[in-house]
């Protein structure tokens, strides 16, 4: 699960106040919000990258509040993938895997097995540049998830991907959640996105969290 | 309400002719360039002359190799000895300045801290300030140093390599500064949440794609230690078989009076900068052009 009780981030001149949400374990969050909104803020804080002024984050039943990013269980695909330029596919999701110590043959195992849920086998032994925007994304999100985390955080994973590419993240997503019982948070702009998705719609205006009506409630209600 | 006149009706616009702008630029920068070239070509030019020797020899091919300025440089031992240093010391500088540079750069451009600014601008000093008296601050600084220590630095190979790491490792540390900027910052966010710590992040990630960067600086760092003068000439002194390195033999051929000897170990540093500026170009990283 994903719970943030009271949080209060500074970014610079901006501040984040007194925030909390609750997203259920395995469930699915779609946080919307303008861009500026703070919506990056707060993913950065939720990881630990950004320190917290007051408040806690709870993360599958332990308050991480002070635990460094590393500690903390978290697969994070920041905006535009962030991925690795010199180290191959294959290197890149194994990453997580091989910093803790994991025997190679079972990390091959589990790059193989991500590698097939993906879809990315033929670009296992492959360096990242020249890949799709799609592709990286697969990648970014293998990368992510090797170590098995609880919890998952996707700044924004679909704004830079055509339509095609897009359903297609969609429906990987949706298997993702399928096959693993991880705690999603998921950053976007567009609302078109909380439709598919989304257990759960918040929307952050200005510092302030609020829920928000997804899109199927909002025609269903109709 | 009354429209305003549609654009339609205006005259059209002309522009003048963009030649005259382009003919200055090529001019300006040709003078330049036209400078740079005729300073090399009258080194080589310079050279010539002996040819009279060549031709009056009794094995001409041998002679053009071994009669020629340059070829009688290379001859002397003192010279010999000079060169050595010089390619020795202008490494360990570019080593010892990387060491430096690369936790350095790293530091200034990743980490906010108080008095940053102030360490910024501290940095810069050895570029901005004269050689000479870069040589004699370090002369000073030693005449505090314990007698045992200061015996075996000043005026010994030690402060050759010193006083050209003074200088060099600033140039290397705004180069790494300059590659450190220009990694996204994210990518080391995401190994933290990885599970590495700074340095596994630093190390497996980050300093892997800074390998254009290291070539360009370590390049930077050697080619500016090669052409250190002043710093030595005051701090380690010119003495041949001990401390006089190509620069200094330069100046020491001059000072004697041996212009073609001078313009021939000249001509020996043009050769090493050309190869220092084809070897950044080529594996360097772009963005950094020396």
């Amino acid at each position: 699960m994903i719970r943030v009780e009271k949080l209060i981030v500074r970014a610079g001149v901006f501040q984040l106040r007194e925030l909390s949400l609750n997203v259920p374990t395995g469930g699915y969050a779609v946080l919307m919000g303008k861009t500026g909104s703070g919506k990056t803020t707060l993913l950065e804080a939720v990881t630990g990258l950004k320190p917290v002024v007051s408040g806690h984050i709870i993360l599958g039943n332990a308050d991480v509040t002070r635990l460094k990013p590393a500690e903390r269980n978290i697969g994070y695909v920041p905006q535009d993938g962030a991925l690795f330029t010199t180290m191959s596919v294959r290197d890149q999701i194994g990453f997580a895997l091989d910093i803790r110590r994991i025997d190679k043959q079972a990390i091959n195992r589990r790059v193989q097995h991500l590698a097939e849920l993906l879809e990315i086998e033929p670009l296992l032994d492959r360096t990242v540049v020249g890949l799709s925007g799609g592709e990286k994304q697969r990648v970014a999100l293998g990368r992510a998830l090797a170590f098995g985390p609880s919890t998952l955080l996707l700044d924004e994973p679909l704004s830079a991907l055509d339509h095609v590419t897009r359903t297609q993240i969609v429906g990987l997503l949706k298997r993702i959640r399928e096959e693993t019982d991880v705690t999603c948070l998921h950053v976007t702009h567009n609302r078109e996105e909380t439709a598919e998705l989304a257990d759960v719609c918040l929307e952050l205006d200005d510092g302030r969290l609020h829920r928000a009506e997804s899109l199927v409630a909002s025609t269903k209600a109709e | 309400m009354p429209k305003t006149k549609p654009l339609s009706e205006t005259p059209p616009h002309r522009v003048g002719s963009d030649a005259p702008f382009y003919v200055g630029l090529v001019i300006i920068g040709g003078f330049y360039a036209g400078l740079i070239v005729a300073m090399l070509l009258a080194d080589v030019a310079y050279m010539r002359g002996w040819e009279s020797v060549v031709d009056s020899a009794e094995h001409p091919l041998w002679a053009i190799f071994v009669n020629n300025p340059l070829g009688k440089a290379l001859a002397q031992p003192e010279i010999r000895y000079s060169i050595r240093l010089s390619l020795l010391a202008s490494t360990a500088s570019a080593i010892l300045s990387l060491w430096v540079a690369v936790p350095v750069g790293y530091l200034l451009s990743r980490h906010e801290f108080f008095g940053k600014n102030f360490l910024d601008a501290l940095l810069d000093i050895p570029i901005v300030l004269p050689p000479l008296v870069v040589g004699l601050s370090l002369l000073i600084l030693f005449q505090f140093a314990p007698e045992a220590l200061r015996e075996r630095v000043v005026y010994e190979i030690p402060a050759v390599i010193l006083a050209q790491f003074a200088v060099a490792c600033a140039f290397a540390v705004r180069t790494m500064r300059a590659t450190f900027d220009q990694i996204d910052q994210r990518r080391e966010q995401v190994a933290l949440t990885l599970g590495c710590t700074r340095f596994q992040a630093f190390g497996r990630v980050v300093l892997p794609e800074t390998k254009g960067g290291l070539i360009t600086a370590a390049t930077l760092a050697w080619a500016r230690s090669l052409g250190e003068f002043g710093p030595l000439l005051v701090f380690a002194g010119a003495t041949r078989f001990k401390t006089e390195v190509l620069s200094t033999t330069v100046f020491l051929e001059l000072s004697i009076g041996n212009l073609k000897q001078a313009v021939a170990v000249s001509l020996l540093m043009v050769v090493a900068a050309l190869v220092v500026l084809v070897v950044t170009r080529l594996w360097g990283s772009g963005k950094l052009t020396l």
